[in-house]
């Protein structure tokens, strides 16, 4: 990373690929605010990894000219984990949508919000299955009747995602909008700055299946200030209507590690085998 | 002269000591020249259930447990019932029983053996801190001839960090054992131990496993407990860190499996190891792994099945799930290591493949050798293992990840590499890694990822070959020791045969496999499990010369050298036929 960079542009780190989204998808405006993040930071192009799973939002890296890995559905955070593991000296942000990330990749958020690995995560949630055609995804409503799998809808309240992250122990928990790429970039920008795990929620309208979505730009508002006090976190989570944008919490906590061992070497290790002849 | 062995169980509930007697008992042989093995027996219980040690200690070299046991001894009676047909006796066979723990079980007396009664627990009483399982480890040392001095001076290295009395306890107890061994007439002895002993190693297949995959350049393990997988973890935790690498306990199979192809794309050679519920959570992972090209080592060390089946007992039965598991064309490769020792070349040996083919190597290990130990000769290191073909110079001018090779295999830029960004993905993709639904690019990469398994030089590693003869025997796995033990035992009968241990399940090599069997008129298929599953994808994907039949059990029953013998015997051209 080098702050002499001032030619690097956003578009820098977007791919000449068409992207498969429909045309106004809330989707572009996280694409563009992530390229903006990166170009912000002038990290160089090599040293950042994108790792997603399955879902409209997940095609996201390959727009990228960035290094990237589009997986399988619900495990971006366990690779994206690996790969942090593996290098740290890497840029790693796990991409998806809230299909991927919280119901079928669920269990893999609680953890990664418990283990905090250097890593940033980016959840565009439009509380839709967009990719298979408009089914009900855990932040639906539950008395959201669009899909001919659940006509009378899920019949459940939705999952909030910010409420489990804070629960589950993250220690960078933001929420930003689609519509607003400017202030996301921001917000990507300050979590990719936080040593640990961050969790940025975005909440990104499917104008096909959801096009009552479209209303969301007028009910977005920012308020959340951040705090480093958790009891004051949830308070205010209590009273959230889920629109409100911004970080929410940020305070820093042992960020996971491996073992510390002393250096050794395989002969060394294989000394332990060796049988001792009696005497 | 035949070498000879001497087979013992050591049995007991949990906590009475039995491991610990019988891990000391093979240390003692091992430290005075002899072979030997040690299997392990559990019940499912967590603390108390039935456990037993079983040795074997030889003059020679031995992975793979004789057909019957000589002695039983047994601390306490628990649940003997419930893994009596494991431990199969012989007429004179000896048992080693405490009268205080009632009368010998009728289900252990069917072949008529001797039994000698030992006070293991009163004699263990004489001393406040005395143990019972150190009564036994004196009289079993004593009887198979290992001196007490040093397994004296073995014990009190082992008990010195609990003290003095805990010293004298163990002592004491050793001492009675020896003692009252000397009133036991005509003990089994192992041959005499080789005059010649150079360096020995005394390992589990699961440490092997282990340390094949270090010297196979593994340095990211990402980790989820299962028996009896859970060793080869716990094994690498600390040393893994040692040398500069990392594991991960993860949440999930699914995890697992996905943290290793994570860090495998940052270029860290990675690994999980797993049993059979755990594999089937991981095939989606690995066909991503096939898909995208990632290298990965995934260890099963198999238990019986299906579902969570057996989880403390062997069986080979997940050689179908490991070749045909994953969905769609997914072409990869699968190891199966022959043996306790070769758990270390096998492992070393698909992390090298893994990375030079960029696709997933499974490794077939099972709990028989996997929690077994062997003392075994100290073992050549391979060469370094094959590595993955990076990207450099013309190739990032305008890099394709997925570039159509001659070989198959393309380029692969790890991050960090300028000029080297592009997305792996499970999509099908273009030669760049776009996405591609087009049935142009579907068939090239198709072609691509089955050509560079096809082409690649396996080299003489695919099987063990051995012998030769009109009958060729085609095995796999812990399978393999006992083969070939029923094979020399044929050739000491004037009857020859091959042996044809496959250590590379997938990709077939039907050309290697047609010039082992050249010549050959009968084949028989050896494999511990129910089905025969060796022997369906044998037929899927080989010509077998001749007459072919399979012979097979599932586990938790081990197969015995005898069983395999009497279809040698049975199949096998009589003498002047073979000799002519």
């Amino acid at each position: 990373m080098s702050a002499t960079a001032p030619t690097v542009k956003p578009r820098d780190y977007k791919s000449a690929v068409k992207p498969v989204w429909c045309p106004g998808c809330g989707d572009f405006g996280v694409l563009n605010a992530l390229t903006k993040a990166l170009a912000a930071l002038s990290v160089a192009r090599e040293k950042v990894a994108l790792i997603s799973g399955i879902g409209c939002s997940a095609r996201l890296p390959a727009y990228t000219g960035v290094y990237g890995f589009h997986g399988i559905h619900g495990r971006a955070l366990p690779m994206a984990t690996g790969l942090a593991v593996a290098r740290p000296d890497l840029t790693v942000v796990a991409t998806g949508g809230d299909g991927d990330g919280f119901s079928i990749g669920g269990n893999h958020f609680l953890h990664a919000c418990r283990r905090n690995i250097d890593m940033t995560y980016v959840v565009m949630d439009n509380a839709v299955y967009g990719m298979t055609k408009g089914q009900a995804s855990p932040t639906t409503e539950a008395d959201w009747d669009g899909s001919s799998l659940t006509p009378e809808g899920p019949g459940m309240d939705p999952v909030h995602p910010l409420e489990i992250a804070l629960a589950a122990g993250a220690g960078f928990i933001a929420r930003g909008f689609s519509g607003d790429p400017n202030g996301l970039a921001e917000l990507v920008t300050r979590g990719i700055g936080y040593p640990g795990f961050a969790f940025i929620q975005v909440i990104s309208p499917c104008i096909t299946y959801r096009p009552e979505q479209m209303e969301y730009k007028h009910r977005i508002h920012p308020g959340f200030e951040p705090t480093a006090d958790r009891r004051e976190a949830f308070l205010r989570l209590m009273d959230d209507d889920y629109f409100t944008t911004g970080l929410l919490y940020r305070k820093e906590r042992p960020v996971w590690r491996p073992v510390a061992a002393d250096a050794a070497n395989l002969d060394s290790i294989a000394a332990a085998f060796r049988v001792q002849a009696a005497q | 002269m035949q070498p000879r062995s001497v087979s013992i169980a050591v049995t007991g509930s949990g906590g009475a000591g039995v491991m610990t007697a019988g891990k000391l008992l093979l240390d003692l042989a091992a430290r005075a020249g002899w072979y030997g093995m040690m299997a392990r027996s559990f019940g499912p219980q967590i603390r108390g259930g039935e456990a037993a040690a079983l040795l074997r200690i030889a003059s020679h070299p031995v992975q793979n447990p004789d057909d019957r046991y000589d002695v039983l001894l047994a601390i306490d009676w628990g649940n003997i019932g419930r893994f009596a047909s494991e431990i199969p006796l012989h007429g004179n066979s000896l048992i080693i029983a405490d009268p205080r723990r009632g009368a010998v079980p009728g289900i252990l007396l069917g072949e008529r053996p001797r039994v000698a009664e030992v006070p293991l627990a009163d004699l263990a009483r004489e001393n406040p801190h005395g143990r019972a399982n150190m009564v036994a480890l004196g009289v079993l040392a004593a009887l198979v001839g290992l001196a007490e001095d040093p397994a004296r001076e073995r014990i009190g290295q082992m008990l010195a960090g609990r003290g003095e009395d805990a010293v004298g306890g163990g002592l004491a107890s050793l001492r009675s054992g020896f003692a009252a061994a000397a009133a036991v007439e005509d003990p089994p002895r192992p041959g005499a131990p080789p005059a010649d002993a150079g360096e020995r190693w005394n390992i589990s297949g699961n440490e092997a496993t282990g340390l094949g995959a270090l010297h196979g350049g593994i340095r990211f393990v990402a980790a989820y407990p299962i028996t009896p997988a859970t060793d080869v973890l716990e094994w690498l935790a600390p040393r893994l860190p040692s040398l500069g690498g990392a594991l991960v306990q993860a949440e999930d199979e699914l995890a697992a499996i996905n943290m290793c192809l994570g860090a495998s794309y940052g270029g860290t050679p990675s690994l999980t190891a797993t049993s059979g519920p755990g594999f089937s959570l991981m095939s989606e992972g690995l066909g991503l792994g096939v898909a995208s090209e990632t290298p990965v080592v995934v260890v099963d060390v198999m238990r019986g099945g299906p579902s969570t089946g057996i989880p403390t007992k062997s069986e080979q039965t997940d050689l179908e799930i490991a070749v045909y598991g994953l969905h769609g064309d997914a072409p990869h490769v699968v190891v199966a290591p022959t043996g306790i020792d070769d758990c270390l070349h096998a492992t070393q040996w698909a992390t090298g493949l893994a990375e030079a083919l960029q696709t997933p190597a499974i490794v077939l290990s099972d709990q028989a050798m996997g929690q077994a130990r062997a003392i075994i000769d100290r073992p050549a290191i391979d060469a370094a293992a094959a590595s993955r073909r990076g990207a450099s110079g013309p190739e990032l001018a305008q890099y394709r990840r997925y570039a159509i090779t001659d070989d198959g295999i393309s380029p692969a830029a790890v991050p960090g590499t300028p000029g080297g960004e592009h997305t792996a993905d499970g999509l099908e993709h273009d030669e760049y890694g776009t996405p591609s639904a087009q049935a142009g690019h579907h068939f090239a990469q198709l072609d691509k990822r089955r050509r560079k398994l096809a082409l690649f030089d396996y080299g003489d590693r695919w099987a063990d070959v051995e012998g030769d003869g009109e009958l060729a025997v085609i095995t796999w796995g812990s399978s393999t020791q006992v083969v070939r033990e029923a094979l020399d035992r044929a050739a000491g009968q004037g009857i020859r045969a091959r042996l044809v241990a496959l250590r590379l399940i997938a990709p077939a090599l039907p050309e290697r496999m047609a010039a082992a069997l050249a010549g050959c008129r009968r084949v028989l298929v050896i494999e511990q499990n129910h089905d025969g599953q060796l022997h369906r994808y044998l037929r899927g994907h080989y010509h077998l010369p001749g007459e072919i039949h399979a012979w097979h059990h599932p586990g938790p029953l081990q197969i015995r050298p005898a069983e395999v013998l009497q279809q040698v015997l049975a199949l096998a051209p009589r003498k002047q036929e073979a000799i002519g």
